[in-house]
């Protein structure tokens, strides 16, 4: 018995499920955030295994660019965070519901 | 020898699959942001050991270093940098949806175990054997040849995040001189108010 290609990919759906209830049940910025990051390793998960049993080397590129733009978003998405805690004090997604500064 | 290597395999699946679910249950189930940082930080690793197996070397390489390395580093940084406090416990709303919830999730778990157990459609053949499909220099040569737009274009979005990133986080604000000017133009002249 060798690890088939549905164990990856349920694995990847378990952690992707964790990471929806994760941005769900948080409220604060920061743990969604990282939640947010934990689905999109789910994706990856499922790029590299994909990639790994049809020998095809497009699946790694790919997430090769998903991290790419992961760290973009943790940059501008952090630089968000510091702004909001800025102005409000707090880092509770119910207090900053209204897109306005 | 093979039988034992499929073993092996086997086994080192069912260890990085149970830690990275285990890391990630406990990041949901945390309270302090620093505790779910340090076990996303779990994930990670675990999955880049899955990468490894799955005969990625480059894309478990990068995923340490970017994602448990730069990424992950960041957040740590804002965690301390913005003093979060753990959650408080709120009581919960909505509690009639309760059972609704559990029965989709019954339906979902159903329809997960269908096609588990019914569905096989079995894909080609693993790569148990040498592949040089996760080497370096085979991901180099497709980024470089078959896909160089998009990278190009991940050269430009790194650009605008780097930007971005700066305007977000400066001190003075969103908008770059008006806005800095007339903060402390009022500060200038509450103080003379006060002084008055």
């Amino acid at each position: 018995m060798t690890p088939q290609l549905s164990w990856y990919l349920a694995l990847s759906a378990v952690l992707f499920t964790i990471g929806v209830v994760g941005v769900m049940i948080k409220r604060n910025v920061i743990s969604m955030f990282m939640c947010i990051e934990l689905m999109l390793n789910a994706v990856n998960l499922t790029f590299v295994a994909f990639s790994s049993y049809f020998r095809d080397v497009s699946g790694q590129l790919f997430v090769f660019i998903v991290m790419t733009v992961a760290a973009a978003e943790a940059s501008v998405g952090l630089g968000i965070i510091i702004t909001i805690f800025r102005n409000r004090e707090s880092l509770d997604v119910d207090d900053a519901s209204v897109l306005k500064l | 020898m093979h039988r034992e290597r499929r073993k092996v395999l086997v086994v080192l699946f069912i260890l990085f699959a149970g830690l990275a679910v285990g890391c990630a249950i406990s990041m949901v189930a945390q309270r302090n942001p620093l505790y779910g940082a340090i076990s996303l930080i779990g994930v990670f690793i675990s999955l880049a050991c899955l990468y490894v197996t799955l005969a990625a070397p480059f894309i478990a390489a990068v995923q340490v270093i970017i994602y448990a390395g730069a990424i992950m580093v960041l957040v740590v940084f804002v965690i301390m940098l913005l003093n979060v406090e753990e959650e408080e416990r709120r009581p919960m709303r909505m509690r009639s949806l309760i059972p609704i919830a559990v029965g989709l999730a019954a339906i979902l778990f159903a329809e997960a175990a269908f096609i588990i157990f019914f569905v096989q459609a079995s894909p080609a053949t693993p790569t148990r054997n040498i592949s040089d499909v996760g080497l370096t220099s085979s991901i180099g040569a497709g980024l470089f040849t078959h896909y160089l737009l998009p990278f190009e274009i991940t050269s430009i979005l790194l650009l605008m995040a780097i930007v971005g990133a700066m305007t977000l986080a400066r001190r003075g604000g969103l908008l770059p001189a008006g806005a800095g000017d007339r903060g402390s133009s009022r500060t200038v002249k509450e103080d003379a108010e006060k002084s008055l």
